[in-house]
């Protein structure tokens, strides 16, 4: 296919507070039906929404944190984290539920210079 | 007096006006708010701080469903739904910072 774009999802906002990071991951999979080149990148609470052991029972609200383990399904690879945003917030890369690449806030803006479609959640 | 914080202490100041305004007493975090009494965050030390003035709780199913049960700072009470009610109760009014 001669018309695939570059998309990157900057995801801000932590899981459940809002709807973004659900809607979000809607998007992406989307976009990933139509054979484009999805880039995910989680910065400042959007980090949250990565974390380990969610369990949503008792708010009775969808856990969609598994989603995320089955995006490489989707051939989503390319997920980002903001090193700064993990820091702040007392979190490492092992309390994240995926393999993710961890970028500086440089390198991240550096990415998200390279698309050609950035959505914002 | 009950305080009633449910954004992210990142994101708003909702949680930082509340504890710079209110008069000693209780302060229940819910929603997003939970973040502001795990481990590590960059907003630790303030609610440590409040912890002199405040008795702070947070909603547990709050907690687990963000997956931050494991990270809950040491001086905070987890509540469940009931414990919820009752502190509207056992105090005289609430005030949520919207």
């Amino acid at each position: 296919m001669s018309d695939i774009k570059k998309f990157m999802f900057v995801n801000r906002k932590a899981p459940y507070g809002t709807i973004y990071a659900l809607e979000s991951l809607e998007v992406v999979l989307i976009t990933a039906a139509f054979d484009q080149d999805v880039t995910l990148a989680f910065l400042d609470d959007g980090v949250y929404q990565l974390k380990k052991g969610q369990q949503t029972k008792g708010i009775e609200t969808k856990n969609f944190s598994p989603t995320y383990r089955a995006l490489e399904d989707y051939d989503v690879e390319k997920l980002y984290v903001m090193k700064e945003s993990l820091d702040e917030r007392g979190l490492v890369e092992d309390d994240l539920l995926v393999p993710v690449k961890v970028v500086s806030r440089a390198e991240m803006g550096a990415l998200m210079n390279q698309q050609d479609v950035v959505l914002s959640f | 007096m009950l305080h009633i914080v449910n954004k992210s202490p990142m994101v708003n100041s909702a949680l930082e006006n509340c504890l710079n305004a209110a008069a000693p007493g209780d302060v229940l975090l819910i929603e997003d708010a939970v973040y502001a009494a795990t481990v590590g965050s960059a907003f630790e030390p303030k609610l440590r701080e409040a912890l002199g003035s405040f008795k702070v709780y947070v909603l547990q199913s709050d907690l687990d469903a963000r997956g931050m049960s494991d990270k809950l700072m040491a001086g905070v009470s987890a509540v469940d739904y009931g414990g919820f009610v009752d502190l509207t109760i056992t105090n005289n009014s609430c005030q949520s910072w919207l």
